[in-house]
């Protein structure tokens, strides 16, 4: 357990290390190629963690791809990489971004007189900085810190790949070792505790954050500072980050498929695996998007204590690890619905659980401009409540609904514990597939069925970028 | 046959009472407006009436037909009731056309359409996109869609208030006459005075869920039922007066008083009834020139009588007044009288 918080730790101070300089630098300087590195910078966000686990210990692990580069110069052992270092290295590298985007966002409107008035007193751009700048950071880096605490304490794949032992291996391992799973519950229900104390956290910072937007009507372009001789140095600094989390990971990834394609590839197993992989993320995107139709409906049209119960229930497996939703539907398969248990029904039940707030999040913002005008004048027209969400609420929140899909694609696709122990025998994943293939060491065997799913997941990420 | 019977209705949200045993009848074919200021209740009439909102007492009738009460509650889809809203609440996915072809139902008679679309003057192939019109245009294309199932009544929710002056001025004359030409009940709520006058047949002026009066706009600006109606329409002038034995005297003049009005009265005076001059009949009073502001077409001229009350007269824009000019002031005009309460 300290392990784990001493990992969540580490983790959130190196992303906001990174994300705050490299939000500045994007936002606020005449850095040469912003728009670039303002894309190449958020990217690293859709490559799962596992992969990019995979990826550095393939590239720098024993065994990996520099060690074999190395050996005929006579140097035999590298430090290693896997346990804290690695496991700390790849989290940071993954999951900067979500620091990164609000810290952008607050960047952009905030108000640049502000920052005026104190340059105009006689401070430096440095001061500036120190005493405008940076407190009106803290909500958007504290929300984010707190998405990336959230994220690491949940995380699974790159953990069990670098060989460090945090609460989510340990509870896999006890699941997987014992048949009496009491002891896993015990360490689950103690994973859910802590997430219960970040999610308090957050919400308390986002109740503060109103605090620090700048008064409405600021339309003002935010300031922008010249770097001067820094600019080498801030270009230095972004390509260092790109390299690491974006360039690298893809590079060693294709090298391997590379090397695969000279031995033996298993298609048959790959597409198989691939199939799987769009079947149970297709079908959990499609009935969570269904699904949120009707709660988004209930939450933005009829306010009452019902509809934010209804809500707020959607939104609590959003804070449940996959780990723990998994071991939750387990029993439930075990005792309750023995039927059901390792179905594709209950992996796809436990995907809606997990994702639907991400459905109900878009959904409930397409809604959300819809007028209730536009519904009561289709009423008065002489059509009945499910008419007028056939053919006037239907169609407008469309866009909506299919981007909630997607994100729930997105999010499934990459999902691995609760798709580890939930899916039926036999059924291999993308995901399983590259887990499997790292755990026993075959670098190989990874590496196509990782490509496959950054292509996959290339569609639906389109889908989404489009909309905005 | 009276179109519209609204009997004892109220409607509450929590503790605000925002109807409030609201009674009102308005003959077929007439044009209503409900007047009263933001928050007054009258968008909540409107809705009741719509169907949006059910009430909690009293009842709805349109045409004859029980619409909700006590005992039931028609559905707005089955209430033959067209309702053109505020922000006009076009669908932004259909065209032109498809706005008003959607309130014919499944299978909508392209002709219907064609003929509505003519009927508000816009150009009946309706292919253009709602959002490529002007608000004008798109408040024409919300009539034409209320007015495609030929409704027993129309609901306009301040029609108005979402065009510039100029265009607005322009666009009442024509709803009117549109509305007239299709031969429909019309109910429309504003907080505009000059636009409730102008193109209502019938003035129900509101107050805290309740109505205060209801008339003709002549009557409801000339004599109002109480000073509140009095002040709501218009600047008004409250001169205090005595009514004795027929008449009634106060400091600007006399006037004959109303049947069994007896005892201290207020004298309802609008500006444009109070005359200036630098002389004027007998019972003219003196009034010295306090204040004077010029508007262009007219001037707001402010006097002190010798009782030390101010009151307020709107002349055309000249001669010009100064102030410290001795002049004479008189009534000449309608006036309302009230007893003094």
């Amino acid at each position: 357990m300290l392990r784990s918080i001493g990992l969540t730790a580490a983790v959130t101070v190196s992303a906001i290390a990174i994300a705050v300089p490299l939000g500045w630098l994007t936002v606020r300087t005449d850095l040469p190629g912003r728009r670039t590195w303002t894309v190449a910078a958020a990217l690293p966000l859709v490559i799962p963690s596992y992969i990019g686990a995979y990826a550095f210990l393939s590239a720098v692990g024993p065994e990996g791809l520099l060690a074999g580069m190395l050996s005929p110069l006579g140097i035999e052992r590298l430090p290693s990489i896997t346990g804290f270092p690695g496991a700390w290295l790849t989290l940071t590298l993954f999951t900067y971004p979500f620091v990164l985007l609000p810290v952008r966002a607050t960047l952009r409107r905030s108000d640049p007189l502000l920052e005026e008035a104190a340059l105009a007193m006689g401070r430096g751009e440095r001061e500036v900085f120190r005493s405008i700048v940076l407190p009106q950071l803290v909500p958007a880096i504290g929300a984010g810190s707190l998405l990336v605490a959230l994220y690491v304490l949940s995380d699974f794949g790159a953990v069990s790949i670098m060989r460090f032992d945090s609460f989510t291996t340990s509870i896999y391992t006890l699941y997987q070792a014992s048949f009496d799973r009491t002891s896993a519950a015990a360490l689950a229900a103690l994973l859910v505790g802590l997430m219960g104390v970040l999610l308090w956290l957050e919400a308390r910072t986002r109740r503060s954050e109103a605090l620090y937007r700048s008064a409405p009507g600021a339309a003002r372009r935010p300031r922008t500072v010249a770097l001067g001789r820094w600019r080498a140095a801030a270009l230095g600094f972004c390509g260092a980050v790109a390299f690491l989390a974006l360039l690298l990971p893809v590079t060693v990834l294709v090298y391997w498929s590379t090397r695969s394609f000279a031995g033996e590839v298993d298609w048959s197993e790959v597409a198989s695996a691939a199939a799987n992989s769009l079947l149970a993320s297709g079908l959990a995107a499609l009935v969570a998007a269904l699904c949120a139709i009707p709660v988004a409906v209930l939450v933005v049209r009829f306010r009452g204590s019902f509809s934010t119960s209804v809500e707020r229930l959607s939104y609590t497996g959003h804070a449940l690890p996959g780990i723990v939703v998994a071991l939750a539907l387990v029993f439930f398969g075990t005792r309750v619905a023995i039927g059901l248990y390792q179905t594709l029904a209950m992996l796809i039940f436990a995907f809606v659980v997990l994702f639907l707030p991400l459905a109900v999040g878009v959904t409930r913002a397409s809604l959300l401009q819809v007028s209730p005008r536009v519904e009561e004048a289709a009423r008065s027209l002489g059509r009945s409540p499910f008419e007028v969400l056939r053919t006037i609420t239907g169609p407008l929140i469309a866009s909506g609904v299919l981007a909630g899909g997607a994100l729930v694609f997105l999010t499934a696709i990459k999902e691995l514990p609760a798709t580890l122990i939930l899916a039926p025998i036999g059924f291999e994943t993308l995901a399983t597939e590259i887990w499997g293939a790292t755990n026993v060491g075959f670098f190989e065997r990874g590496a196509i069925p990782s490509l496959v799913l950054l292509a996959v997941s290339a569609g639906p990420l389109y889908l989404l970028s489009a909309r905005e | 046959m009276s179109s519209i019977e609204l009997r004892e209705v109220g409607k509450s949200f929590g503790e605000l009472r925002a109807v409030d045993g609201l009674s009102l009848e308005a003959p077929a074919g007439a044009i209503v407006a409900l007047l009263g200021p933001s928050g007054c209740g009258k968008t909540t009439t409107l809705r009741l009436i719509a169907g949006f909102e059910r009430p909690d007492t009293g009842t709805i009738s349109v045409g004859g037909r029980l619409l909700a009460g006590p005992d039931g509650f028609v559905a707005p889809e089955r209430r033959r009731v067209g309702v053109v809203f505020q922000d006009y609440a076009l669908f932004p996915h259909l065209d032109v056309a498809g706005n008003v072809a959607y309130a014919l139902g499944r299978d909508p008679d392209p002709n219907r359409v064609r003929d509505v679309l003519e009927l508000v003057g816009l150009d009946p192939v309706g292919g253009r996109a709602v959002h490529e019109l002007s608000g004008g245009q798109q408040q024409r294309v919300a009539l034409a869609r209320a007015l495609a199932p030929t409704p027993e009544l129309i609901l306009l929710d301040e029609p108005f208030s979402n065009l510039d002056a100029g265009l607005r001025e322009r666009l009442r004359e024509e709803v009117v006459a549109i509305i007239r030409a299709a031969g429909v009940t019309a109910l429309f709520v504003t907080h505009d005075q000059a636009e409730a006058l102008s193109i209502a047949e019938t003035v129900a002026v509101m107050r805290a869920g309740r109505i205060e009066q209801v008339g003709t706009p002549e009557e409801i600006y000339s004599r109002p039922a109480s000073p509140w109606v009095a002040g709501f329409l218009g600047d008004i002038e409250v001169v205090p007066g005595e009514a004795a034995s027929g008449r009634v005297v106060c400091e600007l003049g006399s006037m004959p008083a109303e049947q069994g009005v007896e005892g201290p009265v207020d004298v309802m005076i609008r500006p444009e009834s109070v005359a200036v001059g630098l002389s004027g009949p007998q019972n003219a009073a003196d009034a010295e020139v306090v204040g004077r502001r010029f508007y262009g077409h007219d001037q707001l001229i402010h006097l002190r009588l010798p009782s030390g009350h101010v009151v307020r007269s709107r002349r055309l824009g000249f001669p010009s007044w100064h102030e410290g000019d001795r002049v004479r002031a008189w009534i000449d005009g309608p006036t309302d009288v009230l007893p003094r309460a």
